[in-house]
């Protein structure tokens, strides 16, 4: 007899296929005797990492010590040892609150005037050159004005947060908003529909699955963004966390809280696109 | 049914569009007149591009003519209106909403006190009216493609106009759903005595449905360049009208209108003399000549000029 395998059942073998090479090599590249190679490393960067090369190569965790650290911290997220020694949970809940922070913010601004603008030819053509003139501008490079006008770390992260966010935002909100079908507009005229009751049961609607794609795009923006602002602003967070254990020289550290950041950015994205598939229709 | 003021009103209607070129607006249609009276259910056709939309979203109030006006009811008609219902060709649904959230949402819109029970029972009734019990909970993608005109027909029903703009609602089907669809709107109007403006490229749609036939010349500058009066007796069955002895000299006189007379009119339109009323064709002036006093030929408008006087079929 055969066996036949599903489409993702095969996936899922070679998922798992993939996980156990990448083991494999990295067991290889970090057993003890693999010494010899950090030879090579630059004599510069190896007194950075704190001398012998010896300690280089252990330095960086085996999948069983990796496997350890992350056990150990992810069965205490939440303890806090004062401002240099709080648990992973903490320092993701203060990125988290930061990002959703900004988000909101640039969501109550750029989807009412993602609305205004995908309703009006005039009022798009206006506001366009300075979307685009915007849209390029790194979120980081707006950080010293922010720090400069608002004067507070945490505050200044925020708006960096809602500034990478707005953009995209706004733009697919008037995009979704000015390709309303022409038939649904004429139904919702000839049945004297008034015009608040227009924009949430039919535009809105009509744009959301527009508008969501936007609020995801806007979100992953958000969140490779807050790992940089934080390493620049300091003090609490994911980023500031792996820019600390870097200065700690905790590479384990560092390969944990980059493992994190990853988790949480997947576990955001399918949230949004959970929340995609709600308000998606068939046409 | 009042000669004197006629429920819809048409005068000088006519509509054109800036020319691509820069240059002169290109008239798609000037000149038209027509009358519509209360429960009358009146037919137009004419060849591809004469403008029969346009002259549909005028009445609408969707689009605005160059000139001309459009009273409905003793007003003029100056943008859309709950008074009169719209069957889109694309049915129109939104996708969001399942078949009963379409209906309701017309029904809130006409009558936003009611209570939510009241608006889903009143729905409800023109959902089965149209056949579609039992798939009120359906979104629209989830229908055949007749189903979802259907449900575009109970949207329209529902709110209850005065008039009722039909674009060619069943061209998109297929010619077996298109006749059952046909025999519900039959029976439909003839409950409600809804009048009706629909447009058709089926000939034998309009013998089935109307009790007028408008037909358009081609543009540009179309007109209505005749109407003709289906004299057929209702109620009327589908597979029993063609035994009729007006049905065929009717849909001769169509045909023949579509296949050569749509064209001449065009050279016909700049002779000074041309009318800008239409020429009326009436199958009883042909098989009965006393029948012509009936009066319904009596509101119609004045006959043309003799050289435009269609050749009697
Ligand atoms: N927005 C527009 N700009 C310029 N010309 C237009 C516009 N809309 C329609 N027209 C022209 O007006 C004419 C009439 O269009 P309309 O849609 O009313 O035709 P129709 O009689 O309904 O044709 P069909 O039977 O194919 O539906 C066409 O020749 C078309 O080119
Ligand atoms: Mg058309």
């Amino acid at each position: 007899m055969k066996m036949k395998l599903s489409l993702s059942q095969k996936a899922g073998l070679l998922s798992v296929g993939l996980f156990a090479v990448l083991l494999l090599v990295w067991q290889l590249a970090t057993l003890p005797e693999a010494s010899t190679a950090a030879a090579n490393v630059d004599p510069e960067y190896a007194a950075l990492m704190g001398g012998g090369t010896a300690s280089t190569a252990s330095s960086f965790p085996t999948p069983a010590a990796m496997a350890q650290t992350v056990w150990d911290k992810l069965s205490d997220p939440f303890y806090d040892n004062g401002p240099n020694d709080k648990g992973i949970g903490i320092q993701l809940a203060y990125s988290l609150a930061r990002v959703l922070g900004g988000f909101l913010l640039a969501a109550v601004v750029a989807i009412p005037l993602g609305f205004a603008i995908g309703n009006s030819r005039v009022f798009y053509q206006a506001v366009n050159p300075y979307v685009q003139l915007l849209k390029p501008i790194s979120p980081l490079a707006w950080m010293p004005l922010a720090l400069y006008t608002i004067k507070d770390a945490s505050a200044s992260a925020i708006f960096v947060i809602f500034i990478c966010s707005l953009w995209p935002m706004l733009i697919n909100t008037a995009h979704g908003v000015a390709n309303v079908k022409k038939d649904w507009l004429d139904v919702s005229r000839t049945l004297e529909v008034n015009p608040l009751r227009k924009a949430f049961r039919v535009i809105l609607p009509a744009a959301a699955p527009t508008i969501l794609t936007g609020m995801r795009i806007s979100m992953g923006i958000a969140w490779l963004v807050i790992v940089a602002a934080e390493m620049l602003v300091g003090g609490t967070g994911i980023g500031y966390f792996v820019w600390n254990e870097w200065n700690n020289l905790s590479i384990t550290n560092v390969l944990f809280a980059i493992f994190m950041i990853g988790v949480v950015g997947m576990a955001l994205d399918s949230l949004f696109g959970v929340l995609g598939k709600r308000v998606a229709y068939q046409e | 049914m009042s000669t004197l003021h006629p429920f819809l009103q048409v005068e000088n209607l006519a509509r054109a569009y800036p020319s691509p070129t820069g240059g002169t607006p290109v008239t798609v249609f000037d000149h038209v007149n027509f009358r519509i009276h209360k429960g009358e259910f009146v037919c137009v056709t004419g060849h591809s591009g004469c403008g029969k939309s346009t002259i549909l979203n005028i009445l609408a109030g969707l689009d605005t003519a160059s000139d001309g006006n459009v009273f409905m009811d003793g007003r003029e008609v100056s943008g859309p209106s709950l008074d009169r219902g719209v069957i889109f060709q694309s049915h129109a649904l939104m996708p969001w909403l399942t078949v009963l959230e379409n209906v309701s949402f017309a029904v809130k819109s006409r009558w936003p006190g009611w209570h939510k029970n009241k608006i889903r029972d009143h729905a409800m009734r023109y959902i089965e009216l149209v056949g579609l019990k039992g798939a009120e909970h359906k979104k629209p993608s989830q229908l055949s493609g007749g189903m979802k005109q259907r449900v575009g027909i109970a949207r329209a029903f529902s709110i209850e106009p005065k008039m009722l703009l039909m674009d060619e609602p069943f061209g998109a089907l297929d010619a077996l759903t298109r006749g059952v669809i046909q025999d519900e709107l039959l029976k439909i109007c003839a409950e409600t005595q809804q009048t009706v403006f629909m447009i058709t490229h089926d000939v034998d749609e309009a013998i089935l449905l109307s009790d007028k036939i408008m037909l358009m010349s081609n543009g540009p500058h179309a007109r209505i360049a005749e109407i003709v009066n289906n004299t057929l007796p209702r109620p009327r069955e589908r597979s029993a009208i063609h035994k009729q002895p007006h049905y065929y000299p009717i849909r001769n006189h169509l045909v023949d209108f579509l296949v050569s007379r749509s064209k001449q009119f065009g050279a016909l339109r700049d002779a000074p003399d041309a009318p800008s009323s239409p020429t009326v064709f009436d199958p009883a002036d042909l098989i009965d000549p006393a029948a012509s006093t009936e009066p319904e030929i009596l509101h119609t408008p004045p006959v043309g000029k003799p050289h435009i006087h269609l050749v009697n079929a």
